[in-house]
């Protein structure tokens, strides 16, 4: 039991950053449950407010594409590979509250059906991929839009860049739990996640472009349909 | 496109998408990467069940057709998950549309 099977051989699973059990200590593992279950609970008051007919299968659709997004790993630097999080493609598109739903359902699916990511870890796991990804990346995207406007390319050059920072601030998060936890010192935790995630990101960035494109293309109603008036959230 | 033909059209995209699945990079992610080059990878503990594990769907002889029958399998269980959580949440239009002529 010193070293898992799955382990030795990744099998095509898509671990970017599905913490498994054992890596974190029970000061990480409770704070990522206290604070991704508060999240959530908000979550669901701000959606059960906010979400219209028309979105409802656009969740749906959303959770489908993200979690097969998930599974697609692609070879970055190094001799690493990364996969889509979907974070922040999820957020612009549904707003923050929705979009952490949909990475939620994902991510525990991920854990209890795949077993990809801890199910002790699973907290934490939410609290990096799916709240952290949706708050920081919808916040980020509003931000830019505010800055360098909303016309088509300004917009998509500010869903690289929000789809970016979310990747890159929850690797940061991710070493940041580590490290409180003992696994590895912060010093080493935090360049070593960042700077492969700085990679990862790009891609992150280029899927998220290209999905926005795409049902910008298909479906401007949907990609424009977020209430823009609550955006201080 | 009317929403039902979208929307449906977009799941079989997800759906198809899990066909090249077995295409993808097998190297370590980022986190493994991590784990391996400080060297806490061993800390990492076994679940204490497995369903599908590794998205490869136990049974199968083809490891590629194993790998993208898992996939189907999550991506339709996650489409109705978030689907049935949008449905139970979504803002009823009790005032507006159901006074349709």
């Amino acid at each position: 039991m010193i070293v898992s099977a799955t382990w030795l051989v990744p099998v095509l699973s898509p671990k970017l950053m599905h913490i498994p059990d054992g890596f974190l200590s029970l000061v990480a593992t409770g704070m990522g449950w206290a604070l991704s279950i508060l999240a959530l609970a908000y979550a669901v008051v701000r959606t059960n407010r906010q979400l219209g007919e028309r979105q409802v299968p656009l969740m749906g659709v959303m959770g489908a594409f993200i979690f097969a997004a998930q599974m697609l790993n692609f070879p970055v630097a190094g001799g690493t590979s990364g996969h889509l999080i979907g974070g922040a493609l999820a957020a612009i598109l549904l707003g923050p509250w929705a979009g952490m739903l949909v990475m939620t359902s994902v991510v525990a699916i991920q854990a209890l059906l795949f077993q990809d990511g801890g199910l002790i870890a699973l907290g934490a796991n939410i609290l990096n991929m799916a709240v952290i990804t949706c708050l920081v990346g919808y916040s980020t995207w509003i931000w830019l839009q505010r800055i360098i406007g909303d016309r088509a390319w300004t917009k998509m050059a500010g869903v690289f860049m929000a789809s970016w920072v979310s990747v890159f601030v929850a690797s940061l998060a991710c070493a940041l739990q580590l490290g409180i936890s003992g696994s590895s010192p912060l010093e080493i935790a935090l360049p070593a996640m960042g700077g492969i995630h700085a990679l990862i990101g790009i891609a992150e960035g280029l899927i998220t472009v290209a999905t926005m494109a795409f049902i910008t293309a298909t479906r401007r109603d949907l990609a424009e349909s977020r209430p823009r008036a609550k955006q201080g959230e | 496109m009317r929403n039902r033909a979208w929307w449906i059209a977009s799941l079989i995209i997800a759906l198809a998408l899990t066909i090249v699945s077995p295409l993808a990079s097998r190297l370590p992610d980022g986190l493994e990467r991590v784990a391996e080059a400080q060297g806490f990878m061993h800390l990492a503990r076994d679940s204490f069940y497995e369903i599908i594990p590794g998205y490869v769907l136990p049974g199968l002889h083809s490891q590629a057709l194993a790998n993208i029958v898992a996939g189907m399998i999550g991506v339709l269980i996650v489409f109705g998950l978030c689907f049935g959580v949008g449905y139970v949440l979504r803002v009823r239009r009790s005032d507006g549309e159901t006074g349709k002529p």
